[in-house]
């Protein structure tokens, strides 16, 4: 019963949370409660009995990229988001860019399909430390991100950095113009 | 606290396992109470042991006015703190300008939960099972330290931003950059130890490192990994922002840097998280590479001493550098981190990996 209880627990902080990010005009505060909502998903982790994962969640994402996120909010300074104002001559409108945004659409969806797929084949998911000592479960990991798993590792790779780099293109469109 | 054992003995016998249910949970506490206040103490201990080394580095006697030798200097300091006025700038973000200071207090508690301290012991006899020196005893305990520390700089960048202050928030970019650049070095040199360790758990990481070489030289991950000790300690000097890499709160350019706005018990959360981070950072570094709680002819009931004794030493050795190497130009701490430390720390990590595949093969 408490598993239960924690469980609603974090998938609501973590929905919660993840919903509020794209509520919020003031993109500090996305950022924060985007953490809010990494720090939820790893507690789901840890209930699945993969602690490995968990921490690699706050590590990299919480403790790493959300930082970089933080520190690039910061330096453009940019107070709110204003969606009204959004004019044609912008760089993200441009034929090119839109025709890579969809072939990295098409990637993304490509990629969770083939995650879906695969979900079944595992009856015991990769890292559950039900009976494995922790070293050789984190062995098991590595070792199907970079077999199996190699494919879905590097797009998501790809498809951060696109998303990154998209970030600072629509943050810096005053200096564009 | 032996007769106390002794009396607690005969009755053991008949019910011992009925009374360790009620002792267990008790002694966790007993245990977590400790450990915070040890923590909450050991940063005004810190305070007081900085400036008295610095007067004796700089040939003065440092804090002589209260107490005996000024040794009540820090109740002093913490009393003038709590009666401040507390200030906030208008143009302030309220909620994350309260936040940041308990954030960063927060998460360096948090760090030292998963640090082990010492061996096992029974509490003289009192408990069937050994309990563990150590609040938890996580398997990947060296993570969850890394992880948590990582969050910490989470403080000092809200109260950089949220303070609206030109000072303050080119405090908080310096420490974001910093941290980012050296978390990668930190974090490469911890996966060369674990590598020789083959375990993530922190105590298991302790107990390798137990016995001799050639009947004198302590096991410790010192002497197989030299250029990763020195890396971490570099790493972890940046990482508290620490002199010589203290440009988050450099005077000379940016008044105080984070916490210029900052007054009163808000203020003193911000050192207070500096010294735990200190604490926490020497203790993993005592674990890591100085055996922990092991020292050859010591044995394992007296481990906490030798431990608690290393942890001091470690804390000299940050102080001491701190008056005594002067702070790097900014462009040079980056650097520096990038080009020497980060390609030093991968390299380290290659031939680790490689030596360990060879002798284990």
């Amino acid at each position: 019963m408490p598993e239960t209880i924690t469980f609603y627990l974090f998938a609501a902080l973590a929905v919660g949370a993840s919903v509020l990010v794209i509520a919020q005009r003031n993109p500090m505060y996305s950022v924060l409660l985007l953490i809010a909502s990494f720090g939820a998903l790893s507690g789901l982790y840890i209930q699945l009995d993969a602690p490995f994962v968990a921490v690699a969640q706050i590590i990299i994402y919480a403790g790493a990229i959300m930082v970089l996120f933080l520190f690039v909010v910061m330096l453009l300074n940019a107070p709110k988001e204003d969606g009204a104002d959004w004019d044609r001559t912008h760089p993200l409108r441009q034929r090119g860019v839109t025709r890579w945004g969809t072939l990295l659409v098409a990637l993304l969806i490509v990629q969770l399909a083939s995650a879906l797929m695969s979900v079944r084949e595992y009856r015991n998911p990769v890292g559950a430390q039900s009976d494995a000592t922790s070293v050789s479960s984190v062995a098991d990991l590595g070792r199907s991100i970079f077999t199996r798993h190699t494919f879905a590792f590097e797009a998501t790779s790809i498809l951060i950095l696109v998303a990154m780099v998209g970030a600072v293109v629509l943050a810096r469109r005053e200096d564009a113009q | 606290m032996h007769a106390a054992g002794a009396l607690a003995r005969p009755a053991r016998d008949g019910g011992g396992a009925l009374m360790e249910p009620f002792i267990r949970p008790i002694a966790i506490g007993v245990m977590i109470f400790i450990v915070f206040n040890a923590l909450i103490m050991a940063s005004a201990v810190l305070v007081l042991a900085e400036r008295k080394i610095m007067g004796f580095m700089q040939q003065r006697y440092g804090p002589y006015l209260v107490g005996p030798h000024g040794m009540l200097q820090p109740i002093a300091d913490i009393l003038k703190l709590i009666f401040k006025e507390e200030l906030r700038p208008k143009g302030a973000d309220k909620w994350l300008f309260t936040l940041a200071p308990v954030v960063s207090v927060v998460a360096a508690f948090v760090a030292f939960a998963t640090v082990p301290y010492g061996a096992e012991t029974t509490l003289f006899g009192l408990l069937d099972e050994p309990i563990k020196l150590g609040i938890s005893d996580v398997n990947v305990g060296v993570l969850v330290v890394f992880a948590v520390t990582s969050m910490g700089v989470y403080g000092i960048v809200l109260a950089g931003w949220s303070s609206n202050s030109k000072y303050s928030l080119f405090g908080g970019l310096r420490a974001s950059a910093q941290m980012i650049s050296y978390e990668l070095s930190y974090a490469t040199a911890l996966a060369a130890v674990i590598l020789l360790a083959g375990s993530l758990s922190l105590r298991e990481i302790v107990d390798s490192q137990q016995g001799t070489w050639f009947g004198a030289l302590p096991q410790w991950f010192l002497f197989l990994q030299p250029i990763g000790f020195i890396i971490y300690v570099i790493a972890g000097v940046a990482e508290t922002n620490r002199a010589p890499f203290d440009f988050p709160e450099a005077e000379q350019e940016l008044v105080a840097g984070y916490n210029t706005e900052y007054s009163s018990v808000r203020f003193a959360l911000f050192p207070q998280a500096e010294y735990i981070n200190m604490v926490t950072m020497s203790a993993v570094a005592t674990d890591l590479y100085l055996g922990g709680w092991h020292f050859p002819g010591v044995p394992p009931e007296y481990g906490w001493i030798v431990f608690l004794a290393k942890v001091s030493m470690f804390l000299f050795v940050y102080i001491w550098m701190r008056w005594t190497v002067p702070r790097y130009r900014y462009d040079q701490l980056m650097m520096f981190g990038w080009k020497y430390l980060f390609p030093a720390s991968v390299l380290n990590l290659i031939a680790t990996a490689a030596l360990v595949l060879y002798f284990n093969a």
